[in-house]
């Protein structure tokens, strides 16, 4: 599935809407969640799940392929948890 | 922020609507949902993609009596940030790079 299945659903069930308008609108859906998390902010769409961006201290590590230590530097990752509802709507 | 502020913070930066953004909202993580019930992956471009991992059954245990529980095998969905929005996170920088 892409966005563009996505636009393809909302466009079946939104009435007076342009298939551009409706892309515009599928479009500011994930703009406004990348601006909102690019601020590290959380989301929190209930029956889908939360993302939440973690800040990550500086670590050692190693290159798994030449064994080399490598300082990891430090980052803020988005970590996805899923809801009770969709966990449980994926193993009826 | 949630399900009903993302709804108002396009509401408020574009002339969409509202009726049509809940709508819009509501049918796109619907239509996830249904994607991932059918194991379909999901790739959003700058966003991320989301696929369906399945694990095994095992056996594991109460860590508070330490009796031993049979875990069946489950599908769990999993997210993997895309690229643009991982570099906005980190302002704008790969940390990878």
């Amino acid at each position: 599935m892409t966005k563009a299945d996505l636009v393809e659903s909302v466009y079946a069930r939104l009435e007076g809407f342009s298939k551009k308008e409706t892309a515009d609108i599928v479009e500011s859906i994930f703009e406004t969640m990348k601006d909102t998390l690019g601020q590290r902010d959380k989301i929190k769409i209930s029956g889908f799940g939360n993302f939440v961006v973690r800040y990550k201290k500086p670590r050692r590590g190693r290159n798994p392929k030449t064994g080399e230590a490598i300082e990891i530097s430090e980052r803020f990752v988005l970590t996805f948890k899923p809801s009770q509802v969709l966990k449980n709507a994926l193993n009826v | 922020m949630t399900k009903s502020q993302l709804i108002d913070a396009i509401v408020a930066a574009h002339s969409f609507p509202r009726k049509a953004v809940e709508t819009a909202v509501n049918t796109v993580f619907d239509s996830m949902v249904e994607a991932l019930q059918k194991e379909e992956r999901i790739e959003i471009r700058g966003f991320g993609n989301f696929t369906v991992r399945k694990y095994k059954a095992y056996t594991g245990r109460n860590p508070k009596t330490g009796d031993s529980v049979d875990v069946p095998e489950k599908s769990m969905p999993f997210f993997k940030v895309g690229k643009d929005l991982r570099e906005r996170i980190n302002n704008g920088v790969d940390p990878d790079a």
